[in-house]
């Protein structure tokens, strides 16, 4: 969607400012945040992609005036609510009215004990590639009301496959009920002038990594 | 929640809501908080740029082990028993070209490597910025480079993450790779830093 959370190369929001405070959390329900989040990650209530949807359906105002944590706060009720495992009034009362639902597996100390990396996305691909490195394509120009990973900046313009990175889960599909849909992702680089006119930095590349689905041949 | 609330900004608000949420979300039996307390111990304690740092430090030793990042950094990594998720790519710098990392459309970062992102790297002026407009960004950090360097800014719009490997400081052959680590930030890992000069090393 043409949100505000698409914000490659929007002007006003100022200065880049390095933080005041390094500590992880700077409040402590940051913490709490951040951590119900993983646990129900854990609990297979929702991907990571659902939850970046989410968190891009809030209203634009709603979005720009949260913190960061604030909008994974939101992006949680939202799901939560969604994915049926809550409901509105049991927010509104601050406490469960109902029994839960059962979940693929909750989170115990047990868990702790394991590596915290980071999940694997990658998929077995349905075909062979459609493109290779050195390859020239352009980006579709696609404004879908629902999420996709194409910025804006990104769209209609030719671009160079610079590397293939696998088949992954294709966040386009998975958040709109057309389930995983294994795509092939590229790293697609940009001339800077292409993208931002003839005053762009004439030492500029950008690339962005581009499911196969948001590329056609140049 | 699409809902006419627009007091939700202020702390104590948000602070009941997040209160709210675990508590249903612990007596429906979906989570248990200690296991939060785990997990926020874990983000605390556990991670951070240091992980990096080392990795970074050791390819500027080790000629195998930086062809080794380059070519596959989760495994390269992982070979000094630190467990990374899969996707890691490192980019490196070099006397012609710098390379930065963003993530325009939410905050994906390397977390396994570097640790949670800075308030900065998540904001609006830097994911706006940052590929139209990089050396401006990198010059509100007090970062210029030559005019003829060339810029290459990563955007981590799907799950692979990307990693710096910087240029290693002149003046500092024959340190050990421990010392060298003191040089490397975490901003540099990201791109938007330099190394640290040897002369700024840490004491």
């Amino acid at each position: 969607m043409n949100g505000v959370h698409d914000m490659g190369g929007m002007h006003g929001y100022g200065r880049v400012e390095p933080d005041a405070d390094e500590r992880p959390f700077h409040a402590s329900w940051e913490g709490r945040v951040l951590a119900m989040q993983r646990a129900l990650r854990f609990a297979r209530a929702w991907n990571i992609d659902m939850s970046r949807d989410a968190i891009e359906r809030q209203p634009p105002q709603r979005y720009l005036a949260a913190s960061y944590y604030e909008r994974w706060l939101m992006g949680m009720e939202t799901n939560a609510v969604e994915k049926g495992l809550i409901d509105p009034d049991e927010i509104a009362a601050g406490h469960a009215l109902r029994p839960g639902k059962p979940v693929a597996h909750v989170m115990t100390k047990d868990d702790l004990g394991q590596p915290f990396t980071r999940g694997s996305f990658s998929r077995p691909p349905s075909h062979e590639a459609r493109f290779k490195p050195g390859d020239r394509v352009r980006t579709r120009n696609i404004n879908p009301p629902t999420h996709t990973r194409l910025p804006r900046y990104a769209r209609g313009h030719e671009g160079l496959i610079e590397a293939v990175r696998g088949c992954h889960v294709f966040p386009d599909a998975v958040t709109t009920g057309h389930g995983e849909d294994p795509q092939w992702l590229y790293t697609v680089a940009f001339n800077g002038r292409q993208l931002w006119g003839a005053d762009a930095d004439p030492t500029l590349t950008v690339s962005v990594e581009a499911f196969e689905p948001y590329l056609e041949p140049a | 929640m699409h809902d006419d609330d627009h007091d939700h900004s202020e702390l104590s608000d948000t602070q009941l809501r997040v209160r709210a949420l675990e508590t249903i979300l612990t007596e429906k039996g979906y989570i248990d908080p200690g296991v939060l307390d785990g997990i926020i111990e874990h983000y605390e304690k556990k991670t951070g740029s240091h992980v990096g740092a080392r990795a970074i430090a050791r390819a500027w030793v080790d000629p195998q082990f930086k062809a080794a990042l380059l070519d596959d950094a989760a495994k390269a990594i992982a070979s000094l028993g630190v467990g990374v998720g899969d996707h890691l790519i490192a980019v490196e710098n070099t006397p012609a070209r710098h390379n930065m990392v963003v993530c325009t459309l939410c905050s994906c970062y390397p977390w396994d490597v570097l640790g949670l992102p800075p308030v900065w790297y998540k904001s609006a002026p830097y994911r706006s910025r940052a590929v139209m407009d990089p050396r401006g960004a990198l010059a509100d950090f007090g970062v210029t480079l030559p005019a003829e360097t060339e810029i290459r800014v990563w955007d981590s719009t799907a799950e692979t993450r990307f990693i710096v490997l910087p240029q290693r400081p002149p003046g500092t052959e024959g340190w050990s790779e421990e010392r060298l680590a003191t040089l490397v930030t975490r901003d540099c890992m990201i791109g938007m830093g330099l190394p640290r000069p040897p002369t700024k090393a840490p004491a």
